[in-house]
């Protein structure tokens, strides 16, 4: 046996007895989430499960929404990921029922569990682990409503009310916006369905009607009259989803409509540099309704581990690891004990925790037509479409009853497409 | 001294050499050459392009090809189905229209002022200034970045309350949203991303007007020819060829534009400066349920007409010869 041949031995045998013992090794699985929220209880789970390991990677909201579903179409992807497009990705889940506890997860996740069963799924499959809700919310600067010495309207006051307010306060205190929505067909659902809008039937077919109407006439109005900046809806195209939160941060906008999410954000940046407070959901015509949305983790069909998917989930499940995670994340938590009972979270101001509350104390005026569209598997396709429509309007591309007419062949193009 | 044929020392015939001449035969062997480089063209151009195919005539979102029913030339007919064909909103697909129609804006205006720009810079940069070097990397400095931080720095610029409505503050000058306003955002896409790609260009045509000879130039200095006579009669013509491949990278390059703007403007506002592969982008990847089939179909579209002006180029070029 010459050198070479014997170097070359030794590296087949190396590499060989490196795979055998990874064989024999831990069961590896993946976890993909927005940050680092999830670690201590992957650090728990391993502790309490000797020759696992769960690796966690940290991606963007951007990957979350527009790689990972393209990842899950070819086979591919992590074994479990932050889902927010419940309804739309279900095809793809793993159902847990076989590893989790049933029951547990019905009584404490009974109210959204039904957003991630698709529409072939087991009515009483688990689908994923819904551990956060978020809500839609109007953040408003009250420090500017003082300067300009307007009152606040009141916990009933109507979307049109608050944009009349937010005007006459910006010009007083000469302020640059009034009023700004995030460039997202989420927040804008939150008004068409105060107006009446129900924008899915029971069939799961798109509903255009007077509601949706009003809501985009009023909405539209708001941009020619000034009350909202063209910066956002007005300037960008496309069904690009864009928020200029920034502008309530630094104090140029006196209302800004966006969602629990940002609250963390607002307190580390403004601090006591102004007052502000989260506000009850706007009304319209049918309702004060706020926009529920939210996270899961889900586990997906294509996973080699699944066992050890579901035995993860479950120990998330459990409600001091929930705790853990729903208090680092700042989320509105799903659980109904946590719901019950409140929760504490950690290194938050007082004004956080009464922001939370505020957003908390929403959730039961939602209307049954925000759960239904948030459950939706085209909620998204409607999404891209009214923020795409909605734009072309306010550019004067189209007038509203062509945008109405659109947005329904949109949807309808989109359910083809998937039921081809 | 030279050493002849006979001379020089024998060199070892390799064994694989050996063996393949005698296996596939010395006529054979230059395509034994070609076969890694032939695989990987079939592998990574040709295949994807009948796959794309294959998608254009199949339906669903599914990736898998064998779970993708095929529905013929439905996608095809959901996107050119229009009653007037220069009125985007009587078109079933609206938005790839008014996206052509942006294209066929977009193209020649950008690749007009790109060469423009590109060549006036090269001829100023070609002669005898002080600090030229530096000038040069000015210009070429950015091409380096990435598009996304062009857009970003753009956006900074332009928005509100931005640097460009700063300066004009400074003179009194009322604000403006730069990229509310359809005809200005179209405007603004264009200013950019000549501003980002114009260095390329330039170093490009920089080369071109060295290696003309200079005798040609002090010989027109001596017939007193104008600097326009000059130009006119002797740099266009030398850099013609130059210019035609200046030209069709530019083409290309402005066809395939899409990032700058993504982030820039989103295609807004509105739709004033969506281009197509902006709206395959959004039908393919962006959009919820994924429709692969109309965006393969879209592409395709876009293809045909590249390869249509790519035959016209060529015949062009051609007949000038």
């Amino acid at each position: 046996m010459n050198c070479l041949t014997r170097r070359f031995a030794a590296l087949t045998l190396t590499a060989a007895s490196i795979s055998l013992a990874g064989g024999a090794q831990a069961q590896e699985i993946t976890v993909q989430a927005l940050d680092q929220y999830l670690q201590p209880v992957i650090d728990a789970f391993e502790a309490e499960n000797p020759g696992t390991k769960v690796n966690l990677e940290v991606v963007s909201y951007q990957s979350i929404a527009e790689s990972l579903p393209v990842q899950l179409a070819s086979g591919g992807g992590p074994d479990i990921s932050v889902v927010t497009d419940l309804g739309g990705l279900s095809k793809y889940y793993l159902d847990l029922t076989p590893y989790v506890d049933q029951a547990y997860f019905e009584k404490q996740f009974g109210m959204v569990l039904d957003w991630m069963r698709g529409k072939d799924a087991d009515p009483n499959g688990i689908y994923g682990l819904p551990d956060s809700i978020t809500v839609t919310g109007g953040f408003v600067n009250k420090t500017l409503f003082e300067q300009a010495g307007i009152d606040l309207p009141g916990g009933d006051a109507t979307w049109a009310e608050w944009g009349a307010a937010a005007h006459a306060v910006a010009e007083t205190a000469n302020t640059d916006f009034p009023f700004e929505m995030d460039r997202s067909g989420h927040r804008f659902a939150a008004m068409a369905i105060s107006y009446g809008a129900e924008l899915v039937d029971d069939e799961g077919m798109p509903v255009i009607d007077e509601g949706l109407r009003n809501a985009i006439a009023q909405f539209v109005e708001w941009h020619r009259d000034g009350t909202m900046p063209l910066d956002l809806w007005g300037a960008v195209g496309g069904a690009t989803m864009r928020d200029n939160f920034t502008d309530f941060v630094n104090a140029t906008a006196v209302l800004y409509y966006g969602g629990s999410w940002q609250l963390r954000r607002l307190d580390e940046e403004v601090g006591d540099f102004f007052d502000w407070e989260v506000i009850d959901s706007p009304c319209g015509a049918a309702a004060c309704s706020a926009m529920p949305g939210g996270g899961a983790l889900a586990g997906f069909k294509h996973t080699h581990e699944p066992e050890l998917v579901g035995k993860f989930l479950n120990f998330a499940a459990r409600d001091e690891n929930l705790r853990t995670m729903i208090s680092s994340a700042v989320n509105i938590p799903t659980a109904q004990s946590m719901i019950e009972s409140g929760i504490e979270y950690r290194g938050v101001s007082d004004k956080v925790q009464s922001a939370l509350d505020t957003f908390i104390n929403q959730i039961p005026k939602m209307a049954p037509a925000a759960y239904r569209f948030q459950g939706w598997p085209f909620q998204r396709a409607m999404m891209n479409s009214l923020t795409t429509r909605i734009s072309q309007v306010i550019n004067n591309e189209m007038d509203i009853d062509t945008a109405l007419e659109r947005i329904d062949q949109d949807v309808r193009l989109a359910i083809s497409a998937a039921r081809n | 001294m030279l050493g002849t044929a006979a001379s020089l020392p024998a060199r070892a015939v390799n064994p694989l050499w050996k063996w393949l001449q005698k296996t596939i035969g010395v006529k054979r062997l230059p395509w034994a050459f070609l076969a890694p480089n032939m695989a990987s063209v079939l592998f990574f151009s040709l295949l994807p392009v009948f796959i794309n195919i294959y998608y254009s005539v199949t339906g669903s979102d599914n990736l898998f090809l064998d779970e993708r029913p095929f529905v013929g030339g439905s996608n095809y007919a959901t996107l050119l189905a229009c009653e007037n064909y220069l009125d985007p909103a009587t078109c079933s697909r609206d938005l790839f229209w008014r996206a052509l129609g942006n294209l066929i804006m977009f193209v020649p205006l950008q690749v007009m002022f790109m060469m423009g720009v590109a060549l006036i810079t090269a001829i100023a940069l070609n002669g005898k200034i002080r600090a030229r070097g530096f000038f040069r990397g000015v210009f070429f400095f950015p091409v380096m970045l990435s598009p996304v931080v062009v857009a970003l720095t753009w956006q900074w610029i332009l928005q509100r309350n931005g640097i460009l409505n700063g300066i004009l503050g400074v003179f009194g000058l009322e604000r403006f949203t730069w990229l509310a306003d359809p005809h200005w955002a179209f405007f603004w896409t264009i200013f950019v991303t000549v501003w980002a790609h114009s260095g390329f260009f330039m170093i490009i045509l920089l080369a071109g007007l060295q290696s003309i000879p200079q005798d040609v130039y002090e010989a027109a200095k001596m017939d007193r020819a104008s600097p326009w006579r000059v130009f006119t009669r002797i740099t266009v013509p030398m850099l013609r060829p130059v210019l035609l491949v200046v030209f069709i990278l530019a083409v290309i390059r402005s066809v395939q534009t899409f990032d700058e703007i993504y982030v820039l403007t989103g295609g807004g506002p509105g739709s004033a400066t969506m281009l197509l592969v902006q709206y395959i982008y959004e039908t393919g990847f962006a959009a919820q349920p994924r429709n692969y089939g109309l965006a393969a179909a879209a592409s395709l579209l876009l293809g045909a007409a590249l390869l249509v002006f790519t035959l016209v180029q060529m015949k062009l070029s051609g007949d000038r010869k």
